[in-house]
């Protein structure tokens, strides 16, 4: 049976419905048939932080061999099948879900979930694709090896998180890759493909009771509960220390960060509002002005904070030329300090509420970007009301709060802190 | 100066963006980068807005940025539909009346050389890519990087960006694109009272560039750096761009491309990677939308153990083959499925179709050109795509870019 809710006016949570299927699936839809297109999205729990310890890659692997081959397809008659009638799929390992994205031209709407069935539930793992996709990851790792970017963004997560599966490499590691088995692939698949965490937006030329039934042929005839590892939770390590990783190159990459706020703490948004004014909004931040704008010092730099199922982080990055990269340091660790201590104006509050509410609505102009947004909420646990409820919540925060949770954010500035190249003084 | 509107009544929500018709490839000689340093300064301020107007897009809510290319420079907002008129005054305002001082022209250079440090001095496969564009284009200015020169940009001042500006920017040399939800009709109302109002520049701009001569002699750049530790391989030709190609040609360029490098299903996928195992990764590419002769990308991974000649002469049997026979013709038609598919896949985001009018038009096409684009891709013919590929990717056409780790001391 397919339960709609009550559709409102001139609100976005209104033009979402919650879909039900036979089965029990849930689903989030808007239905929207101006352009002929139908995009899916979804996610379980299930990514790289239930890779085992000595084997880190394996959720990557696993999703980047689901359209390597299926039921009566080969790798090749696989994506034959695709491209021949435009069929846009591809999955996705994070550190906490394995995600698929599915984008089809309406008329091939039964093909594209028959393709996307037969992946879920009938993917060969064959060899050759198993192989040659390894191969990929491995020459992916080996082309970032020396990049600065990706060597800082090394460093900091193992020192951020050691012995705890945030701290292992979601896209795997060079000597371990090739230990990498099927049955690891098999086990995984078989531990995480359950309908209990699966979380699932359709947006476009769809309707919902024909989203139900294939809804139902795709994920119907998976178990309920996964038999997923619990990952604890954990924090940012080693804060207030430095790592400077020695690089040949001109320019320094510096990450920096600290525990943050998770997204589904009563007093995330006045931290996002407070993050916003630090480093989270583009050309307007304090870290904005004072690293690049008034010293010359990098062309980017932002803080932003990161929710993962079971941590939280305040982070950012910037990279600025060896001679100077320790006063761009000094200017960021100053800002964070600053900010902590006396708060933010009343003036960059208003200006922060303004921006954050009126841009709400750029993050739904297009199919796979409102699909993207409705899965990430029923990630985070909020109900189709909270789309609504959000901007309210932003207008709500006052000076006292921002204050308040901008010192538990910052507490006393303290950073871990990575970078790569060969700074002077640092 | 032309106005389209792109109406899409979905969300509540406008892009609003100007091209102008000049990028890096009108840099003076010498003066490389300063199409884009400028474009960093038009955030600095105008005499309407002394400390430019960022902080007044973000409090109502708008995303901005800008970019430079090849064939021109643009400066876009993303807002809800009822400030686009706002959004519209503020972009008319900074088109004549930018204001300059040495105290934001100088952090900012620093701020661009911190970017080329970033994208390039970091970078070996980018500095190898520089390299292989600067030997496939001697002569015409596309063998520069768009950011410039690092010893150039150093050099780069006030009255550089001051004097480029007045040459440039102009309603003439401009195009408006708005995309969202919004009708012409108020559009054009509102491009009168803002855009309408600018007086022309007292000569109207125009670009000179040097023309690359017929090439004759295969290239082969190497580049060697402890840093890398995966090697690469690439193979540019030169080839005539949609603005600069005869009528069909640089559609046939398209399907080729698929055809060849587009996806796990194309030829060079299914032969190099899958069957003869002597890459990991390889793909094709086509920069069509160009103002003058453009580029033809080939780029491929090699597997551990593959030397890149090994590769190289894999590459050109590919190409040889598909020079000498026909292409199947299921593999010709799920390439046109798949090129026409993305055209209304581009339906699907405002922002990325105001970008796809804006590059067209500012290269040289037309508004139709782009409405017919798919039935002239439905129209390539097997023959076609041969002959393009007998035509031009000739080896002679062609630099060969090799990304090596420093070799053992002999």
């Amino acid at each position: 049976m397919t339960e709609i809710a009550e559709v409102g006016l001139s609100s976005r949570a209104g033009r979402v419905q919650r879909v039900f299927t036979p089965h029990g699936i849930e689903a989030w839809l808007v239905e929207e048939h101006a352009i002929p297109l139908v995009a899916l999205e979804f996610s379980i729990n299930g990514g790289a932080s239930q890779d085992r310890p000595e084997r880190p890659g394996t959720a990557t692997l696993l999703a980047g061999l689901l359209d390597e081959g299926a039921g009566s397809y080969d790798a090749e008659g696989f994506h034959r099948a695709l491209d021949d009638k435009a069929i846009h799929l591809s999955f996705n390992a994070d550190r906490d879900h394995i995600s698929g994205h599915l984008q089809t031209l309406e008329r091939n709407t039964a093909a594209a979930f028959e393709l996307l069935r037969l992946a879920l539930n009938e993917a060969r793992l064959d060899a050759e694709p198993m192989e040659r996709v390894r191969e990929q990851m491995a020459a992916t790792l080996k082309r970032d090896l020396h990049d600065p970017e990706a060597m800082a963004n090394r460093a900091f997560r193992a020192a951020a998180f050691p012995d705890h599966p945030y701290g292992r490499a979601v896209r795997g590691e060079i000597a371990s890759l090739p230990s990498i088995t099927r049955a690891d692939l098999d086990d995984l698949r078989k531990r995480a493909f359950a309908r209990a965490t699966l979380k699932i937006a359709a947006v476009g030329a769809i309707d919902a009771p024909t989203l139900a039934r294939l809804l139902d042929e795709v994920f119907g005839a998976w178990p309920e509960l996964p038999e997923l590892v619990t990952v604890p939770a954990t924090s940012v390590a080693n804060l207030g220390t430095r790592r400077v990783i020695d690089l040949d190159v001109p320019q320094t990459t510096i990450r920096f960060g600290r525990p943050g706020i998770h997204r589904r703490d009563p007093e995330f948004i006045p931290a996002m509002v407070v993050n916003y004014i630090l480093g989270g909004g583009g050309l307007t931040t304090r870290l904005f002005h004072e690293v690049r704008e008034k010293r010359g010092l990098a062309y980017s730099v932002y803080s932003q904070i990161q929710s993962f199922d079971r941590a939280a982080m305040l982070a950012g990055s910037t990279s600025t030329k060896n001679e100077r990269a320790a006063e761009s340091l000094a200017v960021i660790e100053s800002e964070i300090k600053l900010l902590a201590h006396d708060g933010p104006t009343e003036a960059e509050l208003d200006k922060a509420k303004k921006y954050l509410t009126g841009s709400y609505a750029l993050s739904f102009d297009t199919s796979t970007k409102i699909a993207a947004q409705l899965v990430h909420l029923q990630q985070q646990g909020f109900d189709i009301s909270y789309l609504d409820e959000r901007n309210k919540l932003v207008e709500a925060v006052t000076l006292a709060e921002a204050k308040r949770v901008g010192e538990r954010l910052f507490g006393d500035g303290a950073l871990l802190v990575t970078a790569a190249g060969r700074p002077d003084g640092m | 100066m032309q106005v389209v509107v792109i109406p899409d009544h979905r969300t509540p929500v406008v892009t609003h963006m100007v091209w102008y018709q000049n990028g890096s490839a009108d840099d003076p000689p010498g003066k490389s980068g300063i199409a884009h340093f400028l474009e960093h300064l038009m955030f600095k301020g105008t005499k309407a807005h002394p400390k430019g107007f960022s902080d007044l897009i973000a409090e109502l809510g708008g995303q901005e940025n800008a970019f430079t290319a090849y064939d021109y420079t643009a400066y876009f907002q993303r807002v809800a539909k009822e400030h686009l008129a706002t959004m519209m005054s503020l972009e008319a305002d900074r088109m004549t009346g930018l204001i300059l001082t040495d105290d934001v022209v100088a952090p900012e250079r620093d701020v661009v050389l911190e970017e080329r440090r970033m994208r390039t001095d970091t970078d070996p496969a980018q500095q190898l890519n520089e390299a292989v564009q600067a030997s496939l284009f001697p002569h015409h200015p596309y063998g520069t990087p768009v950011i410039g020169w690092g010893h150039e940009i150093e050099t780069l001042d006030r009255g550089d960006a001051l004097t480029y500006y007045e040459r440039f920017y102009t309603p003439v040399n401009a195009i408006l694109i708005v995309a969202g939800d919004v009708e012409a009709a108020e559009v054009g109302r509102l491009a009168r009272e803002t855009y309408g109002r600018i007086a022309a520049r007292e000569k109207p701009p125009r670009r000179f560039r040097p023309q690359e001569p017929e090439p004759r002699a295969h290239r082969l750049v190497t580049l060697e750096d402890p840093k890398v530790e995966q090697p690469a391989h690439e193979r540019v030709f030169l080839v005539p761009s949609y603005t600069t190609a005869a009528p069909g040609e640089a559609e046939a360029l398209e399907v080729l491309t698929h055809l060849i490098g587009g996806g796990h299903t194309s030829l060079l996928y299914r032969e190099l990677v899958i069957e003869r195992k002597l890459a990991v990764a390889v793909g094709a590419y086509y920069m069509g939308t160009s103002l003058d002769a453009t580029r033809l990308w080939i780029y491929a991974m090699p597997t551990p153990g593959t030397a890149l000649e090994q590769l190289d002469r894999a590459v050109e049997e590919v190409i040889a083959r598909v020079a000498d026979h026909p292409v199947d013709e299921a593999d010709l038609q799920r390439a046109r499925t798949r090129l026409v598919a993305d055209a209304i896949y581009a339906q699907d985001n405002q922002a990325s179709l105001a970008r796809w009018y804006g590059a067209s038009l500012a290269t040289g096409l037309t508004i139709e050109d782009i409405a017919r684009w798919p039935e002239r891709i439905e129209a390539v013919s097997a023959q076609d795509v041969q002959n393009a590929a007998r035509k031009w990717l000739d080896k002679r056409r062609a630099v060969t870019g090799f990304l090596l780790p420093e070799a053992a001391a002999a």
